[in-house]
């Protein structure tokens, strides 16, 4: 089956990003697709490559990357939400004249039609939020 | 046609379960997770419409989260069914669509 | 990318207090675009994002309510609005904001894009959705 993910939360705030995590993994181990997980909200949080977390804590960002890159996945940022919180990628920092990016390599910033195009795509939209 | 309908909020802070208890149709199942679990315990004071959903569907509590939070599954509402993620992963895949109370 | 779903935008969040509303909103707008069989609800304390008289010019923000009043031009038309959450909370239509749009096939008559529906009856709703977006 295929799955798309939604996680309206920011990591650490919230168990959402956690919990979209351990599912998508259990999905994935049981053989079943993931279409696109689609960061919005405080989720688009979860890319930026800047975090440190603390040694014995979980690092959220790295697990996503690890885990897309394991099985190919598709991690979209909200653009419009990732404007508004100061996540941006190489392309958005020019395109915005800012003088930093933030964006780990293992996420996309793209549109919110990302999210309805996941939604007709997917057998299953899965949402983790608050 | 069953909607799978998952809680991730305590029911002392949100209505998020009270809410989705209000909107179930025949054939549903309801997951408790993150803070959704304390939904699952007895004797608190929505306890009596977490049993009368569980004798008209399918209640579950997702194992993870519940022992995490430190609960007893001694404590828990009498036929609540615990799953694991894998569990979870199933009953989407069961469902035909899934409500988040968020 | 033919084939048409149902997608139900639930909102169940009071607007301003957190970001949800205001982005899902966006959400519905962009959607829009993609030619799908689209449908709002609103219950719990969801009904206070579609109140009229919003003004936010003393908090700062953005007033985002003149844009529900906008969907019925993205066709965006059908807007369900549960009865028990108005009335859990001292509501009536008329403290809603009036939602309208043209209908093309009745010669561009306006009508009300608001359905008042039972808890009952957005429950069956909700099941006849392929997608539930919840923010």
């Amino acid at each position: 089956m295929k799955f798309a993910i939604q996680i309206n939360e920011g990591p650490y705030q919230h168990q959402a990003v956690d919990s979209a995590y351990q599912f998508a993994k259990a999905a994935l181990d049981k053989g079943h697709e993931i279409f696109r997980v689609f960061f919005y909200h405080d989720g688009v949080n979860t890319a930026t490559r800047l975090a440190v977390p603390p040694q014995d804590d979980r690092n959220l960002t790295k697990l996503w990357a690890e885990l897309a890159e394991q099985h190919n996945l598709d991690m979209v940022v909200c653009v419009a939400a990732a404007q508004r919180r100061g996540m941006a990628d190489e392309d958005e920092m020019k395109r915005n004249g800012k003088d930093a990016n933030n964006i780990h390599p293992a996420f996309r910033i793209s549109g919110l039609g990302q999210l309805i195009e996941a939604g007709i795509a997917a057998d299953r939209l899965m949402v983790f939020g608050d | 046609m069953a909607t799978l309908h998952t809680v991730n909020k305590s029911p002392f802070e949100k209505n998020s379960l009270a809410s989705c208890l209000s909107h179930l149709q025949s054939g549903y199942a309801v997951l408790l997770f993150e803070d959704g679990v304390y939904g699952a315990l007895r004797g608190t004071t929505i306890a009596t419409r977490v049993e009368d959903a569980v004798k008209s569907g399918r209640v579950y509590v997702l194992g993870e989260d519940f022992k995490a939070r430190g609960l007893d599954e001694g404590k828990m509402i009498e036929g609540i069914n615990v799953v694991d993620y894998a569990g979870f992963v199933d009953l989407a895949t069961e469902c035909d669509r899934v409500q988040s109370w968020l | 990318m033919s084939e048409i779903k149902k997608f139900m935008y639930v909102n169940r969040k009071a607007p301003y207090g957190t970001v949800y509303a205001l982005e899902s909103l966006e959400v519905v707008l962009i959607g829009a675009a993609f030619d799908q069989d689209v449908s709002l609800a609103f219950l719990d304390d969801g009904v206070f994002q579609i109140m009229k008289g919003q003004d936010t010019q003393g908090v700062g923000m953005k007033n985002f309510s003149p844009t529900y009043s906008a969907l019925g031009d993205y066709d965006v038309t059908k807007l369900y609005v549960e009865r028990e959450s108005l009335e859990e909370r001292g509501l009536t239509l008329d403290d809603l904001l009036p939602l309208k749009y043209e209908d093309e096939d009745d010669d561009w008559a306006e009508k009300d894009s608001i359905k008042l529906v039972s808890r009952e009856e957005l429950a069956g709703l909700m099941e006849d959705q392929d997608v539930l977006l919840n923010f």
